[in-house]
């Protein structure tokens, strides 16, 4: 029993674990999505992250040490983001005839977005700093902390709820767009990726590789365009 | 020859992440990455096999590579205990209406450009 415990003292500050972990985790998630028919509320993120901060919490290990095996699947986020330009291509004849219905609807997006998290946000009693940093939530990750930052929101925070946006699109985002009646995965795809960035773009690459690719295309764009509207909507408000 | 675009790939975010810093542009690197890919396919007239295989390889699991970062809300649920419900609310419902509101905007705009068309 002693020496069973000496090898998991070991094993917990290895990366080797936490690793072999994240990935299992996902494994585990997936085979239950796929089982379940792609219930919903199955979604494979939601599953995975909550499997794995189970475990955290059960051993008492902090995030620091998880990491340390996690980052080397963290950074394969950089090279996917390079490499959506491959699916994109395929849609470039379409893209090409579409830009400006995609942009406007990309504005659209944007905004409601921005007006309805303030609206809401000031409706239910949120503070300036916790609606700050909730105003960007729609921007993938390092903007939205970036922006947040600026305007006397809590980076940190800021990353929480993007990551909560993006489950919630993830999540609901294929039964709403079905109970809409939405068939073109093009449309589904931009739309999840506008509101709900890479979790809802990863759960829009399980739908069609189309609705993929324009679920990146969109996370890309409103990216950007969040960056500076959230500015703007901050003055606005008067916040 | 997959390493060789493994390499292309990593230079090109490479690339991005220093365009980025250079030009302080509030962009992430791996975005203009993505752009730079995108030219070079376009004048390659579509993506080689080996790169083509690699994208899809790694897109069709994009859900794992989130677990790490999202994993990380471990850390800051104190910060959450005072007000997860009305931030909960708040971001679901506006989550919801944005998809809807996009949707809709995009599929209205594409059927008036198809009557046009016709």
């Amino acid at each position: 029993m002693d020496g069973l415990f000496q090898i998991w003292v070991y094993l917990a500050e290895q990366p080797l674990l936490w690793l072999a972990v994240t990935v299992s985790a996902y494994v585990v998630a997936q085979q239950l999505f796929l089982r379940s028919g792609g219930f919903p509320l199955l979604n494979p993120v939601l599953v995975s992250i909550t499997l794995v901060v189970l475990l955290l919490l059960a051993t008492g290990t902090d995030y620091d040490t998880y990491f340390e095996g996690g980052q080397y699947v963290h950074f394969l986020l950089g090279p996917a983001t390079v490499l959506l330009a491959v699916p994109l291509y395929a849609q470039i004849h379409r893209l090409r005839r579409q830009w400006l219905p995609l942009s406007i609807a990309l504005l659209a997006g944007s905004v409601t977005a921005i007006a309805s998290t303030v609206v809401l946000g000031l409706g239910l009693g949120l503070g300036p700093s916790t609606l700050m940093s909730l105003m960007p939530k729609s921007a993938t990750t390092p903007i939205a902390m970036g922006v947040a930052e600026k305007l006397g929101g809590e980076a940190a925070l800021a990353a929480v709820f993007v990551m909560l946006s993006g489950i919630t699109g993830a999540v609901a985002g294929i039964p709403l767009l079905r109970l809409l009646g939405e068939r073109d995965p093009a449309v589904k795809g931009f739309a999840m990726g506008v509101t709900a960035h890479g979790i809802a773009t990863a759960r829009a690459f399980q739908h069609s590789n189309q609705a993929g690719a324009y679920a990146g295309l969109g996370m890309g764009l409103n990216g950007a365009l969040t960056a500076l509207l959230v500015p703007l909507f901050a003055w606005l408000f008067g916040l | 020859m997959i390493p060789a675009f493994i390499a292309l790939v990593l230079l090109l975010q490479l690339a991005g992440e220093a365009l980025v810093r250079a030009l302080g542009i509030p962009i992430p690197g791996p975005v203009i990455g993505m752009l730079l890919l995108l030219v070079i396919v376009i004048f390659q007239g579509g993506p080689p096999k080996p790169l083509q295989a690699l994208a899809t390889g790694l897109l069709n699991h994009l859900s794992l590579l989130f677990i790490p970062a999202g994993a990380g809300v471990i850390s800051y649920l104190a910060l959450l205990a005072d007000n997860w419900l009305p931030v909960l609310v708040t971001i679901i419902i506006s989550t919801m209406l944005t998809i809807v509101v996009t949707a809709f905007t995009l599929k209205f705009l594409i059927r008036r450009m198809n009557r046009e068309d016709s």
